[in-house]
């Protein structure tokens, strides 16, 4: 039996399926593709097909507008496809709302690709689903044992308990606008913070679309257009890229928080200039990766993007054979 | 331990004084004797713990962790401490963290070998925040942006006292601290201060600036120069001397020089400086002699340290702070006439006949090495603090440059979103012959708020390049800089550093390569 390596293996373009003729979150436009989720390093525009979650292709089609792809597909959690003889299937990989594992068998082989994920619940998104397989292909963004992400709801505390003792200050969080702020909304939602919740504008559309996909994320006012000072003592969202640029100067004095898993290390969070870091992640940690590397049962891991030197050694380490496999165009994300 | 943690967590990030005071104010307030007075001890510097923390870490780690993982993780973390922290696994037993109160007991009396095995039952009970904070605790220099000074007012904001009071009795109380806080708290009286001695809070000065000293009726003022070394307070009594910085640090032990050659009761105030042979040092030797552990005799016969008295708050434990200025001045003149000394002497006050001579005066101190003139009112009772219109320090004009802008760099807090740090540089020939920039200096103000965010828009519109948070301009924009001084450097490119730079004056209307050249900043080092 020939191994997995001789029909999935890294082009120029991506991670390609010979068989099945299509790459998985190519890094340009391509013939066929399969996208795991709707992030802009994984979801790139001009494909000529598309094959993803329904959720993705929505995703897709407000970001990338007509660049979202010729002919879409949709494709269901756990509905089957065959692409020239190679069986498809999606497993929720728990990153973001649509984010899904490839599950690819071939004569008999299981290969699985991950794309991002986390071990995380979220509020946002169906669960990881741990799938057996030959092959995985694992992230490790995270990939460092000092990345251990401590309990949302503590993170969460921690930013309610600093409005308790700033009042009068705004409190601007810096969070990714795909997942991670729709996440965070969620998150504050359930901590039984009630009050409107400000957005920088272009975290806007992606809210309306995460609520009309029937994430319910409770009263949103915009910040662009509100008058600074009713932003005193507020929370608002806006994408890590405004946190210290001109957008900000119109809040007075804020305390400026940013939500991921960068935080963790204090140098990140320093060159930041972040006041108040918040270790929440759409990722999933140390724990996560050696965790779920174990439960797929497979005796073979690709490792992609991120920490990738540790985290072979230590699959190494465990018993399992580990490879680096180099893949153009990712990149550490403001996640 | 844990709100500790997460006080020390938030200090570290927090950008401004206010934001500072208020998470200090809000702990005292809501933590617990002892708790709160050992974490005033930790943030006001007054713990001495001296355990071999390089060595324990790295010994709890070649037990705990893997090589090569946690050679991987410190690489990218960058810091050890930090490291092991992150990398410790996550407590499973419920214990209840240790509280600040046992870890200091513990840590006090702790050898190398039982302060590792200390570390290692609390690394467990801790979480990630926890365990930094201890980390950063046994190693005795928390380095959490907070000053003792800043500590103590936020202290004195809780109990809504003066900060000058507490001040006061602060080197009469030992930690935690328990008297202090029942006094804050209302439950108690002041704390006696006793016969001990203690530092008594200084009299600062206000800065004068351009044109102001015209409003001063000089005749109501006393003038002296203005010394160039660190202020001090040294207070003696039956043979014992004991020497504060101007924060209240007791630094006698680098200074035996000048304990032992003082005798005398009275709490004298004045300039601490390297004198040889009658001249005062450049400030460089005496800083040779700053934060010393221990003293050579090289060292003390190379840089003779010396007292240059200005002031005396207590003579034979009398209390003079409410005399005038004038009164006090006699009595220190009388006082030092009796006990003379090899390593003390007075600031010579300086006549003059009226405003002109003065300014004629002030002019000619660059010129003469001096930093400047002090004018304080002949009426002025000694106030803690620096107390409105009684002290002034004029300081001496001005150096200035014209540098070209190089790098910017965003600012902290308020300036986060504006490039607001500038590294500016001088002409020099490059070693092609062709003139190239070689930095001198960074300079983080002198302009007003208006200027700033043109600048800012300047540096946006004219970046070339970008390092990190840095950007690189185009060598385009002069920047005057103002700068009190320049001293050799061999750990600056240029060679040089300049003391106190500031922008003075945005040259938009000059072309770059009119500005200075570094030949030209090197002929400003004086010897």
């Amino acid at each position: 039996m020939a191994s997995v390596e001789s029909w999935l293996y890294p082009q120029e373009a991506g991670l390609f399926c010979k068989p099945g003729g299509f790459y998985v979150d190519p890094h340009r436009a391509v013939d066929r593709a399969i996208i795991t989720h709707g992030h802009s390093d994984h979801a790139r525009p001009g494909h000529d097909r598309v094959l993803a979650t329904p959720e993705t292709l929505a995703i897709m089609d407000q970001r990338l507008g007509p660049d979202s792809g010729g002919e879409r597909q949709g494709l269901r959690y756990g509905e089957e496809l065959t692409v020239n003889g190679v069986t498809v299937r999606l497993a929720p990989a728990g990153h973001i709302l649509g984010s899904a594992q490839v599950v690819l068998e071939w004569q008999g082989q299981r290969a699985v690709v991950s794309g991002d994920y986390k071990r995380r619940a979220d509020p946002t998104c169906e669960p990881f689903e741990p799938v057996q397989c030959d092959v995985f292909i694992t992230e490790a963004t995270f990939g460092l044992p000092v990345f251990r992400h401590p309990p949302d709801r503590s993170e969460i505390e921690r930013l309610l308990r600093s409005l308790a003792t700033f009042p009068e200050r705004t409190h601007l969080v810096g969070a990714y606008g795909l997942g991670k702020c729709q996440r965070l909304i969620c998150l504050l939602r359930a901590a039984g913070y009630d009050k409107p919740i400000w957005l920088h504008g272009a975290l806007i559309g992606l809210c309306e679309l995460y609520q009309s996909l029937g994430v319910p994320l409770g009263p949103l006012e915009s910040a662009t257009t509100a008058n600074p000072r009713s932003l005193d003592g507020e929370i608002v969202l806006a994408p890590p890229s405004a946190l210290r640029d001109r957008w900000s100067r119109r809040l007075r004095d804020p305390v400026t928080a940013f939500a991921s898993g960068w935080m963790r290390v204090r140098g990140r969070a320093r060159q930041r200039g972040v006041e108040l870091p918040l270790v929440i992640s759409d990722h999933a940690d140390w724990d996560g990766l050696t965790r779920t590397i174990a439960e797929t049962g497979a005796p073979e891991i690709w490792v992609t993007h991120g920490r990738e030197e540790a985290l072979v050694y230590e699959i190494e380490r465990s018993g399992r054979r580990g490879r680096a496999l180099a893949l153009v165009g990712r990149e550490d994300e403001d996640e | 331990m844990k709100a500790f943690a997460e006080l020390l967590d938030r200090l570290v990030y927090c950008p401004s004084r206010n934001g500072k005071l208020k998470l200090m104010s809000d702990y005292f307030a809501a933590t617990p004797d002892p708790d709160r007075g050992w974490a005033l001890a930790a943030l006001t510097g007054s713990l001495k713990l001296s355990l071999p923390m390089r060595r324990i870490v790295r010994e709890l780690m070649e037990r705990h962790a893997d090589p090569v993982l946690f050679e991987l993780s410190r690489d990218y973390v960058g810091d050890t401490a930090e490291t092991v922290a992150l990398i410790w696994p996550e407590p499973e037993s419920q214990a209840e963290p240790p509280s600040l109160q046992e870890v200091i007991d513990a840590l006090a009396g702790a050898d190398a070998r039982t302060g590792q095995a200390l570390l290692e039952t609390w690394l467990d009970q801790l979480d990630a925040t926890g365990r930094w904070a201890l980390l950063k605790l046994a190693t005795g220099a928390l380095r959490v942006g907070v000053s003792a000074r800043l500590a103590k007012l936020a202290t004195a904001q809780m109990g809504g006292v003066d900060v000058a009071e507490l001040e006061e009795i602060w080197h009469a109380i030992a930690p935690p601290y328990e008297s202090l806080f029942a006094w804050l708290d209302g439950a108690a009286e002041k704390p006696e201060i006793g016969s001990a001695l203690i530092f008594r809070p200084l009299m600062l000065a206000h800065p004068l600036e351009e044109g102001e000293i015209e409003e001063l009726d000089v005749g109501d003022y006393l003038a002296e120069w203005k010394w160039d070394g660190i202020r001090v307070q040294i207070s003696g009594r039956d043979g014992e001397a004991r020497l504060f910085s101007r924060t209240g640090d007791e630094i006698s032990h680098s200074f035996p020089d000048i304990i032992t050659n003082f005798a005398g009761n009275a709490v004298l105030d004045g300039e601490l400086l390297v004198v040889r042979d009658g001249d005062v040092a450049p400030f460089n030797d005496l800083q040779q002699r700053l934060n010393r552990k221990t003293v050579t005799k090289p060292m003390l016969s190379r840089f003779p340290a010396h007292i240059r008295l200005y002031d005396m708050l207590f003579a034979k434990g009398e209390d003079l702070r409410e005399l005038p200025l004038e009164a006090r001045r006699a009595k220190l003149e009388d006082w030092h006439a009796a006990n003379q000394s090899e390593r003390t002497d007075l600031s010579p006050l300086i006549e003059t006949k009226n405003l002109e001579e003065l300014q004629q005066l002030w002019s000619s101190t660059r010129e003469a090495g001096i930093e400047g003139l002090m004018l304080k009112r002949r009426d002025s009772p000694y106030l803690a603090g620096r107390p409105k219109g009684h002290w002034f320090k004029w300081k001496r004009a001005p150096l200035t440059l014209d540098t070209v802008l190089m790098y910017a760099q965003r600012g902290s807090g308020k300036r986060s979103s504006y490039y607001s740090d500038y590294t500016f540089g001088a002409w020099r020939d490059g070693p092609d012959g062709a003139q190239e920039l070689v930095p001198v200096g960074k300079a983080y103000f002198g302009f007003t708020d208006e200027e700033l965010a043109k600048l800012d828009r300047w540096v946006r519109n004219n970046t070339f390049d970008r390092f990190g948070p840095v950007r690189a301009v185009k060598p385009e924009l002069v920047l005057e800089v103002a700068f009190d001084a320049v001293h050799p450097s061999p750990r600056h490119k240029s060679g040089v550093a300049m003391r106190f730079p500031r922008v003075h004056r945005i040259r938009w209307d000059k072309p770059a390569v009119e500005a200075d050249r570094l030949e030209t900043l090197k002929k400003l080092i004086v010897r």
